[in-house]
């Protein structure tokens, strides 16, 4: 290690002036950044500025086409991220890279595995490192169930299990709290600040503003791929940090119009799934905007799968309009006016391999056709016209959706479903790995679906978000609707003690 | 990994057809033999079981799915054919007969996918095997050679002096259905959307399970029509008709830059596949290269058709790569 003589100790790890560009997307330009041990420093940005790029430069995924990456002071190439795993540098990308079929142990120790005599596996090893991991970490999961099924919460602490059984010395998060509750998030900070106090580095991604004030000393800001400026959090506010990512002040957070709730859209009796969620029942009525509350676990997401058939229930029954739906069949959902924004967009919201026109199209099949043929000018309208009402920013709309950032993935789903103008919109997570500006943004639009008429139910983790947009608050807790609150009752308090299964309201 | 976009991707489907253009002209040049209009009519002629297949195998393979009891079914078919022309039916009711046979052999195949969610490679390997025996049983080591002639010159012939087969028109009409079908309706997206991301399509609103079985059905379809001519072409009905097309029409289809992960992939791309295999074969077998060699060069194709989409992509991010460099400078 170096150490220059007066300022401190050295940068572990640092970028000075690094350019990276896609085709014509200048992702990164003249960017320097410096990680010093014992610190966590934020990288704030709004979508697409670069952030992922930024990190997977450092990482050896991306090498830079000008400038250079400092390790310990020296220039390094590296030329893949395994030279950069080798160099102690720990990277939690934003979207799982799991092997479905593998264990979780498996997944944590792939390729170096403890062996046993003749290079056999030594299972019994794995098993404990694993559960070791998971002990620091404070959560139970099983080492040797496969990856396959893992909600993103448990997806995303096998990778930060991973990231420690490294025992790196830098520690890169891209995003790791996104898709985590509250509590899921305190024991994350738990194990950094560990990590911080043992003298590793940390560069910490988020757009939920009050993290990075929470967990991080640092921050560097981005814009649009430019560096905007490397300074201390201490005495900063959230709205100085808005607006050197966005360049001026934010709009409202959480516009909502008062709507004269109309008559009943969505209508759920007595649903049930077995072993699943039971006995669920609840109206979302025109113009209102419920919001569905709960642990992560709690049947949210499985409620809405059932409703809009992706998967069967067992009891119950589902009315759009007073119209019932058919158990198990999303095209029927559809057809009736329903839509259902997923909580997995990679998997469930688009297809990654094809292009933002097409994905958006997907929801057009039945209406950008012309006697039975695609009609390539409507769906290209189509897409073009929601694309741009949701400012997703893209080259070129023939581009495959896997070229855009995460945020931009997501108004792509949006845009999807918006296009098809539903009387009903289920939205899982609408603003996860959204930044703030963007996040207004699709607040004001949930808003004003529900100003036109349309019923909006909102499964959300983020209890600000629901308390701010929400006319009614529905609590899920082991599978059981176990509390619904009106808006001028909803609190945090109120919420999380029906979500903890603390109080019946 | 870092994945590109490419703005100008060599693609692969326009390299097989330039690739077919070239031996084709090559072999003109060079082939004695080659140029006459019977040669290509029989090149064309012994390739159409191949092509006529290869239709609804792409937009299986494209959706995800294989079915490598085509040629089974095909092989029944015909086999179907010759037993009740022996009972003394007529041609033109025993063909409608073998070609609701092919449905009903799509069909079970489909079922078992859609409704048991077998994997289909495992499930036709399966009915490859079971097919065939039904074939052996029906028909036994005969073989039926006397089809009306009208119908053997339809299937046999070529219009006038040209080297154009009459069997070669209905094709170009079943090619346009399933260039069109794959490539303008909303049925086609949805085999894209299908093969991609099965998840998110079912997300969509698509329903995969139906898509499969109407593709299945087709591509049994098409298998027992395919088997009708091949009776009629080669003038003779036997159990172990077309034994082996599979491979054929599955290596067509890999070489014309269909992807067996599904979801890419044009039409265009795979019958050039087939007619550049088509066109090498013709070649050798006028060359006199023996029938081992001739499959040792179907191999290295393949592995090299495996490989050329990688390269060309390779060479895509290259030259991407390059112009941003030059773009920063
Ligand atoms: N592989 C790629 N090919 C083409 N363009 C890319 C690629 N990766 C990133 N980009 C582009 O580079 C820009 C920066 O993307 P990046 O993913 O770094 O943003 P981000 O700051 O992480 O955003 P988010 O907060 O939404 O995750 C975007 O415009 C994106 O479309
Ligand atoms: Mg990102």
């Amino acid at each position: 290690m170096t150490y220059p003589s007066t300022t401190g100790p050295a940068p572990v790890l640092a970028l000075r002036d690094v350019s990276k560009s896609f085709g014509a997307v200048r992702a990164l330009r003249d960017v320097s950044l410096e990680l010093f041990p014992g610190e966590v420093h934020a990288l704030a940005g709004e979508n697409g500025a670069g952030k992922s790029t930024l990190i997977k430069t450092l990482a050896g995924v991306h090498r830079p086409d000008a400038g250079q990456v400092l390790l310990d002071g020296a220039p390094v190439a590296f030329h893949g991220p395994g030279d950069a795993r080798d160099a102690g540098i720990a990277v939690i990308y934003q979207e799982p890279t799991l092997f479905p079929d593998l264990s979780i142990a498996e997944n944590i120790f792939m390729g170096r595995q403890p062996r046993r005599a003749l290079g056999r596996i030594d299972h019994r090893a794995t098993h404990e490192a694993t559960l070791a991991l998971m002990q620091r970490l404070g959560v139970e999961l099983d080492p040797d169930r496969p990856a396959r099924g893992l909600s993103i919460a448990d997806q995303q602490i096998v990778e930060i299990a991973k990231a420690l059984s490294f025992d790196a010395r830098v520690l890169i998060m891209d995003e790791p709290t996104a898709a985590l509750t509250g509590s899921e998030v305190a024991r994350l900070f738990g194990v950094v600040r560990t990590l911080r106090e043992q003298g590793a580095a940390v560069l910490f991604i988020s757009h939920r503003l009050e993290e990075i004030f929470q967990i991080c000393q640092q921050v560097t800001t981005l814009r649009d791929g430019a560096w905007i400026a490397s300074e201390p959090l201490d005495g900063m506010t959230e709205d100085d940090l808005v607006r050197r990512m966005v360049g001026r002040d934010l709009d409202e957070l959480y516009p909502k119009q008062d709507v004269q709730p109309g008559e009943i859209a969505l209508s759920v009796r007595r649903l049930t799934r077995e072993g699943v969620f039971t006995d669920v029942s609840f109206d979302v009525r025109r113009g209102e905007i419920v919001g569905l509350a709960g642990l992560v676990g709690a049947g949210r997401t499985e409620v809405a799968r059932a409703v809009f058939g992706i998967d069967r229930w067992d009891a119950g029954e589902v009315t759009v309009g007073g119209k019932a739906l058919t158990n198990g069949a999303p095209s029927t959902a559809m057809a009736s006016g329903l839509a259902l924004v997923p909580e997995d967009r990679r998997a469930q919201g688009l297809v990654m391999d094809m292009s933002i026109e097409r994905n958006i199209g997907l929801t057009g099949l039945r209406t950008t056709v012309k006697a039975g043929f695609m009609d390539r000018g409507a769906e290209r309208s189509r897409s073009l016209d929601w694309a741009v009402k949701l400012q997703v920013k893209y080259a070129r709309i023939a581009d495959t959706v896997n070229t855009l950032s995460g945020g931009n993935q997501q108004k792509v789903v949006l845009a999807k479903w918006l296009a098809t103008g539903p009387k009903v919109l289920i939205v899982d997570e609408p603003t996860r790995g959204i930044d703030v500006g963007t996040k207004a943004e699709v607040h004001r639009l949930l808003s004003e679906l529900a100003a036109d008429g349309v019923a909006v139910l909102m499964i959300s983790s983020d209890l600000p978000e629901i308390l701010g947009m929400a006319d009614r608050v529905l609590v899920m807790h082991e599978g059981r609707l176990t509390a619904e609150i009106p808006r001028s009752e909803a609190t945090e308090e109120t919420v999380m003690a029906a979500a903890t299964g603390r109080a019946a309201a | 990994m870092a994945d590109f976009s490419l703005s100008r991707a060599v693609r692969w489907d326009t390299v097989v057809g330039a690739l077919l253009i070239v031996v084709l002209l090559l072999s003109f040049g060079t082939v004695d033999g080659f140029g006459n209009a019977l040669n290509l009519s029989f090149l064309i002629g012994n390739t159409l079981p191949i092509a006529l297949i290869a239709l609804p195998m792409t937009l299986l393979v494209v959706s995800g799915e294989i079915d490598l009891s085509v040629a089974s079914t095909a092989g029944l078919s015909g086999a179907v054919m010759g037993a009740l022309w022996n009972q003394g039916m007529t041609i033109e009711t025993i063909i409608p007969i073998c070609l609701l046979l092919g449905v009903v052999c799509g069909l079970i195949n489909g079922l078992l996918v859609t409704r048991l969610g077998l994997p289909s490679l495992a499930v036709t390997i399966g009915t490859l095997a079971a097919y065939r025996g039904i074939a052996q049983i029906v028909l036994g080591s005969d073989a039926v050679t006397d089809f009306p002639t009208q119908y053997l010159d339809f299937a046999a012939g070529r219009i006038g002096d040209t080297f154009i087969p009459y069997a070669f028109l209905p094709f170009l009409v079943l090619l346009a259905i399933a260039v069109v079908t794959l490539h303008a309706t909303p049925f086609g997206r949805s085999i894209f959307a299908t093969g991609a991301s099965e998840e998110a399509a079912r997300f969509a609103g698509i329903r995969v399970k139906r898509q499969k079985l109407i593709l299945f059905t087709m591509t049994g379809l098409m298998a027992s029509l395919t088997g009708i001519f091949w009776a009629l072409h080669y003038a003779s009905a036997r159990y172990d008709n077309a034994t082996g097309l599979e491979l054929s029409v599955v290596a067509a289809v890999l070489l014309g830059g269909i992807d067996f992960d599904g979801g890419k992939g044009t039409l265009g791309g795979a019958i050039a596949g087939v007619f550049l295999l088509g066109a090498l074969q013709n070649v050798m077998s006028l060359q006199d290269v023996s029938a081992q060699s001739q499959i040792v060069v179907t191999g290295v194709l393949l592995v090299l058709s495996v490989l050329g989409p990688r390269v060309a992509r390779q060479i895509s991010v290259a030259r991407a790569g390059r112009r941003a460099a030059q773009t920063l400078r």
